[in-house]
């Protein structure tokens, strides 16, 4: 049996009301309100499709080995990198292995999530290959008072093909492929440009969903109503509504397109969606999954005896409870980089970075992997050459030690005005960790004012550097503080 | 066994700009004015000086590499001269090359020069020092700046004393009004305004919890001493000689931040440091036998937690001290009498010279109005880098026949 068996799910902590838009930004463009409902995830300034799709991984891998990994599959139209593999750094990131495996990116199209699911299923039911992570992100960056800016949410989710412990079974695929340009976002420009909505509404999303379902339906012999749930995305919630009627789907199983809570997410959306309705799901269960770029995939999948029992994590709804409402606009605008605010002179310094360096140490940078001195069991980062223990100081007589999926301890902390930072003060410190071992990290997702030594910490895979002369992102990890009752 | 550095070597002369926002002139002004003052302090020609010691910390900005702006800004006589760096410490490390020299007998008379020219960078603070971290650190470094990194500290010992932050605010900000007190009479000091606790508490907040008045001034300066052997400066005719009595650096190792044993609370270098210099001087209590001190007050919460590692305050009692008025200018042992680095200021380079130069001063009885009864030893320190991770350096200096207590 090939599918899924495991899934995860990330979505940005902070939340715009799309109120807050319309209050902003409806004198230059008043048509916004009509979809002023509800609000859109919004990635922190230090977030990027990386990074969201590393939790997301995480999240899907916390109850699977990391190290059984054949293939890492990241999909996203909006990847730091044009050539280096984005999917490899999230494989670094995963501490996957580095050896006979099959990395690759899915990208140029808001379907790459859904394709890259399907070359992941093909890929394990060939045989060729097993533990296939599929993880979607995006985070589109979208001009101010436009209708983009009103659906366009940032997110991922992660999917884990496997021939065993399979919760949700694969049952086949349709595709359609056509040229179909309702936007398009050339190379090196910021932001998508799209033709008439009605257009996109009636000939697109209206016409080209419907056609490829019909068409999985021939194929395989199965009727609409034999689904629990059919996810399409569709941020026109008329629309959403009108495909349903088309097709003859009871509106209750029409799964929700997500608008009110975290806005379109891209290629991350079907997945998403998907991965919102497993969570609900009963064995027996069959599931329709679909997207929308240049044509349509759908998938079938069916719940199988062991989701009963499946847990672990958070998903979509553990990330969807976790949110903090973003109340100043300007610090969105400012968050993706649509109004120049001034760094100073001590933010300008740019050195480049050392990939000799990052090559040595990516484990370390990547992967937060320390080590574990064999001798004293002392756990250390970074991993340098003698133990820090006094009374040991043994040489490279080492474990991998691996401190991403732990928990840390705030020791000690400060907001930092004088430093440069996109959301000063840039809060800092030094953390102790479940297991041992002592990492100095910035903080991110957190207000100063609720940091405490002894606070509790999570980590978290994000940007540290851009730098914008040689268009190189560097990433690392950072604490956030646990606040009690959430956010 | 080495018997340490104790009355090997004393100091003749010595020289200090003024600190502050020298907008009026470069580094080779700055140098060559500290070391005329050396020099006619001191008696000799330029000539007599046969080795040289250059502390700078942030070469890259105003100064450049090598020892060679030392060399050229005097006109050295083709002697050598070596270039120092060790973060806070450049000035003292300058200070131990020069003294060493002299006490290894390879040399009669040296010279130890610091100087930091802060203020060409366009901006306040210390010049940023993402691009100077080493290409791994780079890449996963918090863009901690020397008072975030100092300010953590203060996280701490509160959390360490069960202590609620304001109360270790109220102590930080009595170390600042002491020091801005001291300033005011200090003529080459920086800063020499006197501030009220009330100014201090509510000054703008810089790196949580530390405000803008629990921070020294960024300034541009210079200071020097010139060194021989007590035999040589009796021939010069000096009488009542100040000798080096200790001189100690500790590193940190890693232990702070990579092992379990830090508390977040205390420096494990000055603590180390200071222990094994008062042996080396042959202190035995230093509460009682060290008559002042000039220590790294960076920042206002260095201060307070190095009076502890000095051991001089108990553990966890350094606010007790300190609001008791035990380092004012009128307690039991005077700290930062010249404005310390909070008012006199912080040209790096030249801070570990610039304490040297208030001790040598006061022990010399020319401090002018700032002038302390008989003190015998005067004990400088020097804090580079952060609490996490840092170099620490510690003089004590004294009268040739001083005793202890």
């Amino acid at each position: 049996m090939v599918g899924i068996s495991s899934y995860g799910g990330y979505i940005p902590r902070y939340r715009l009301s799309r109120m807050t838009i319309v209050q902003n930004m409806a004198w230059y463009f008043p048509i916004i309100m009509a979809v002023s409902q509800g609000e859109k995830s919004v990635a922190n300034w230090d977030e990027d499709a990386l990074s969201m799709a590393v939790a997301a991984a995480y999240d899907c891998m916390s109850v699977k080995d990391r190290s059984t990994l054949g293939g890492v599959y990241l999909a996203s139209t909006t990847l730091p990198f044009a050539d280096r593999l984005n999917a490899g750094i999230l494989a670094t990131a995963l501490n996957a292995p580095e050896n006979d495996v099959l990395n690759a990116d899915f990208s140029a199209c808001l379907k790459s999530g859904t394709t890259a699911t399907i070359a992941a299923l093909e890929a394990v039911k060939s045989g060729e290959r097993d533990n296939v992570l599929v993880a979607a992100s995006d985070m589109r960056t979208t001009k101010v008072a436009t209708m983009y800016e009103m659906f366009l949410g940032d997110g991922a989710a992660a999917l884990l093909i496997s021939s065993k412990d399979v919760i949700a079974e694969f049952k086949g695929s349709y595709s359609i492929n056509c040229d179909f340009i309702d936007h398009y976002r050339a190379r090196d420009k910021n932001f998508d440009y799209g033709w008439e909505e009605r257009w996109v509404r009636d000939e697109g999303y209206g016409k080209i969903i419907p056609e490829a379902i019909k068409g999985y339906l021939k194929k395989s012999g199965m009727a609409i109503t034999d689904f629990a749930k059919i996810i399409y995305p569709c941020y026109f919630t008329g629309t959403h509504r009108d495909i349903a009627k088309k097709l003859g789907i009871d509106p209750s199983k029409a799964q929700d397109n997500m608008h009110n809570v975290c806005g379109d997410t891209g290629s991350a959306h079907p997945l998403i969606m998907l991965v919102a309705a497993l969570e609900k799901a009963k064995p027996g269960e069959k599931f329709l999954m679909c997207s929308f770029g240049q044509g349509c995939d759908v998938l079938c999948f069916e719940a199988t005896d062991k989701i009963a029992s499946f847990k672990g994590p958070k998903g979509i709804s553990g990330a969807l409870a976790n949110k903090e409402a973003l109340v100043n606009y300007q610090k969105y605008t400012k968050f993706r980089d649509l109004i120049v605010a001034d760094l100073g002179i001590r933010g300008e310094a740019n050195p480049n970075t050392s990939l000799t360096a990052l090559w040595r140490n990516r484990n370390m940078i990547l992967g937060l992997k320390g080590v574990k001195c064999t001798k004293c069991g002392t756990v250390q980062f970074p991993p340098t050459a003698m133990c820090v223990n006094p009374k040991c100081n043994a040489i490279r007589e080492f474990d991998d030690h691996e401190f991403a999926d732990k928990q840390a301890e705030v020791l000690m902390f400060t907001g930092d005005m004088l430093s440069p930072s996109v959301d000063p003060p840039a809060v800092y410190g030094l953390v102790a960790m479940d297991g041992g071992g002592r990492i100095l990290v910035d903080f991110t997702d957190c207000d100063l004012g609720k940091v405490k030594v002894g606070q509790m910490a999570s980590l978290s895979f994000r940007k540290r550097q851009s730098d914008d002369l040689r268009g190189f992102t560097g990433y690392f990890w950072k604490a956030i503080p646990i606040t009690e009752g959430g956010a | 066994m080495a018997k340490g550095i104790k009355d090997k070597v004393a100091i003749i002369g010595m020289g200090c700009t003024k600190f502050g926002e020298r907008w009026d002139k470069g580094a080779d002004d700055l140098m060559l004015d500290a070391f005329q003052e050396a020099l006619a302090d001191a008696g000799i020609e330029k000539e007599r000086i046969q080795a040289a010691w250059f502390g700078n910390c942030f070469d890259e900005v105003a100064v450049g590499k090598s020892a060679l702006p030392a060399s050229l800004s005097l006109r050295l006589d083709n002697i050598a001269v070596t270039r120092v760096e060790n973060f806070c410490a450049s000035g003292t490390e300058a200070f131990r090359g020069a003294v060493y020299a002299v006490a290894s007998g390879a040399y009669d008379i040296a010279l130890a020069i610091g100087v930091e020219k802060l203020k060409d960078i366009g901006y306040g603070g210390l010049p940023e020092f993402g691009s100077a971290m080493g290409s791994l650190t780079g890449q996963w470094f918090p863009n901690m700046t020397a008072p975030g990194g100092f300010a953590m500290l203060a996280s701490g010992y509160a959390s360490k004393y069960k202590l609620d932050m304001s109360e270790v605010k109220r102590a930080m900000a009595h170390v600042s009004v002491k020091s801005h007190a001291n300033g005011v009479k200090s003529p080459k000091a920086h800063l020499r305004k006197a501030v009220t606790e009330d100014q201090v508490l509510n000054s703008p907040m810089v790196a949580y919890p530390l405000g803008l008045f629990d921070c020294c001034g960024v300034s541009d300066g210079s200071a020097c001493a010139i060194v021989t052997t007590p035999e040589i400066a009796k021939s010069l005719g000096k009488k009542d000689l100040i000798t080096v009595k200790a001189l100690q650096l500790s590193l940190s190792n890693g232990e702070e931040f990579q092992y379990h044993t830090w508390d977040g609370a205390h420096f494990v270098t000055t603590t180390k440091a200071s222990k094994l210099a008062y042996e080396e001087a042959g202190i035995k209590n230093p509460r009682k036998e060290i008559s002042m001190m000039e220590v790294h007050d960076c920042f206002s919460i260095t201060e307070l937690v190095t009076m502890e590692d000095l051991h001089i305050s108990e553990r966890g009692q350094a606010p007790k001290d300190i609001m008791d008025g035990f380092y004012d200018a009128d307690g039991t042992i005077p700290c930062q009498i010249d404005g310390g680095l909070k008012c006199f200021g912080h040209p790096i380079g030249a801070s570990g010279l610039r304490m040297l130069y208030e001790m040598y001063n006061q022990l010399s009885g020319r401090a002018g109005e700032r002038q302390l009864k008989d003190p015998k030893f005067g004990l400088t320190h020097n804090l580079g880098g952060f609490p996490l991770m840092n170099v620490c350096s510690i003089s004590i200096i004294g009268h040739q026949n001083a005793k202890g207590a």
